[in-house]
């Protein structure tokens, strides 16, 4: 059985992971290689690497910056932002990435994805959508560029990608982004009636509630969290675990796997009776031999 | 004395990450398309990210087909092709056109059947399923999920030839044996922990 996979949007500005809040405001968190080593600790199933600087200084995600991060990825690693040619795909590539991310070059090339694919297939090819719910209720495709929607269908353009030769779409909602309200599944949803490549969801993840609710209405194949995996011990298993007690269809292999701990609404864990901590004293944990 | 494990490096795909995990379980490693360096390798891998044809056409521009049918035919060294690495051992493949491949497996390499409510490509942790018993999964403790990526899939010919499945659709090819030969449709470089562990019981075979 195929699992719902939960992946980690490390958001990069200038070299720094950070957390993002409204494509507007940005908290810094630290280096990109340690953030990636501990989520792989706790289990993440993806994680997607997005320099949000590399467009604007008209450079693209250093291949530096992704052979130091790939050094500690057991789990496959995406990576986009500012990517314009051929060459810099092969070279990120070399240097580890698993996945090719295309966002803003797609607004003015589409056949740069189809070129991707052909050379790499469509398999690694992953085109990003910036998207916004208007008023009225439509969703239209954002330009972070310009900060403005471009008018555009997200519909229409995530079947546009998907025809020219888009492996995954990863749907990143602009206004949740950072917000902790849940994910927009409403549109989740339309998208997945309407392409047949997998769709991933990103913004506005707070809880596990959020996922499970996401899982539960929508066919997405992942969901993605940023800023909820940053300053929490086992963010990643924690989370998993409650989405294992409700019966999703996650992948769960952490030596840590909270099986029968309790958590708050929050998704924050309880603390154990004094008795039970008084015989953890006593357990020996073997250490795991490959 | 450690043993030595080369990686076909033919322009496409991932050596990087194949390394690093080769490194971690403490084999020497060394990248190479040069047919005498593969040649005193105890073990060859042949990774791959990438389109058939592209990498049937760099194998070929480097010469290393008739040197590796020397090497993993009639020397016998072991092999493990990962994903399209796997993919090339077949008759031939029809990722964009027909496209001739290694031949080592007979079967045929073709697109993952579009059925309403199945997403291609085959993206995520799945679960395998083994058929015919192989080294790899001596080591594996009764885990077998793996990382997949594949648009395309191996058709066997044989069905003896089949060392796993799993479950999407109607049922792929996971893993391939034939002799010395094996191969993973999968990524055990990228499925963390179980991955190592397959790997291991690769390496521990030869």
């Amino acid at each position: 059985m195929l699992k719902k996979r939960i992946g980690a949007a490390l958001i990069v500005k200038d070299n720094w992971v950070v957390q993002s809040i409204g494509f507007k405001k940005y908290l810094p968190v630290g280096r990109p290689e340690i953030a990636v080593e501990f989520l792989n600790q706790w289990g993440i199933d993806e994680i997607i690497l997005l320099d949000i600087s590399a467009t604007k200084n008209k450079t693209s995600v250093s291949p530096n910056l992704v052979s130091t991060c790939a050094k500690y990825c057991r789990v496959p690693l995406a990576v986009g932002g500012g990517i314009t040619r051929i060459e810099q795909m092969e070279n990120l590539l070399h240097s580890g990435a698993d996945k090719i991310t295309l966002s803003s070059s797609l607004g003015s090339n589409k056949n740069l994805i189809s070129a991707g694919a052909r050379q790499f297939g469509d398999q690694c090819m992953v085109a990003v959508i910036d998207f916004i719910r208007t008023e009225k209720g439509y969703y239209e495709v954002f330009d972070y560029l310009t900060g403005k929607s471009s008018g555009k269908s997200v519909i229409e353009y995530a079947k546009q990608l998907e025809q020219a030769a888009a492996g995954e779409i990863l749907l990143q909602s602009v206004d949740r982004d950072g917000n902790y309200t849940g994910f927009e599944i409403e549109l989740y949803r339309q998208v997945c009636n309407h392409v047949h490549i997998p769709v991933i969801a990103l913004g506005g993840a707070g809880k596990a509630k959020h996922f499970i609710e996401l899982f539960k209405n929508t066919e997405v194949s992942a969901a993605c969290a940023g800023n909820i995996f940053h300053f929490t011990e086992h963010s990643v298993n924690m989370l998993k675990a409650q989405l294992v007690k409700e019966k999703n269809k996650i992948r769960m292999e952490t030596h840590a796997d909270y099986a029968h701990k309790q958590f708050d609404d929050k998704g924050r864990l309880l603390k154990e009776d004094d008795q039970y901590l008084k015989e953890l004293l006593f357990i020996k944990i073997e250490k795991e031999v490959i | 004395m450690k043993k030595n494990i080369a990686i076909i490096d033919y322009g496409v795909g991932n050596t990087h990450s194949v390394k690093e995990a080769i490194e971690l379980l403490d084999f020497d490693v060394i990248i190479s398309d040069k047919p005498e360096k593969l040649n005193k390798a105890d073990a060859l891998i042949l990774p791959g990210v990438g389109a058939f044809e592209a990498a049937m056409n760099n194998l070929r521009e480097r010469d290393l087909i008739a040197a590796l049918n020397k090497m993993v035919l009639e020397k016998r060294k072991p092999l493990l092709g990962i994903c399209l690495g796997m993919q090339l051992f077949a008759d031939d493949s029809e990722e964009n056109g027909l496209h001739k491949g290694l031949g080592w497996i007979s079967g045929k390499v073709k697109r993952i059947q579009d059925e309403p409510k199945l997403r291609v490509p085959h993206v995520g942790w799945n679960d395998i399923d083994v058929i015919n018993q192989s080294p790899l999964f001596d080591r594996l403790q009764n885990k077998r999920n793996f990382y997949f990526d594949h648009s395309y899939h191996f058709v066997c010919k044989d069905e003896k030839t089949v060392a796993a499945k799993v479950n999407y659709g109607k049922g792929l090819v996971a893993a391939v044996k034939k002799n010395n030969i094996h191969g993973v449709q999968f990524h055990p470089e990228k499925s963390q922990i179980t991955g190592l562990r397959l790997l291991k019981g690769f390496l521990n075979s030869i």
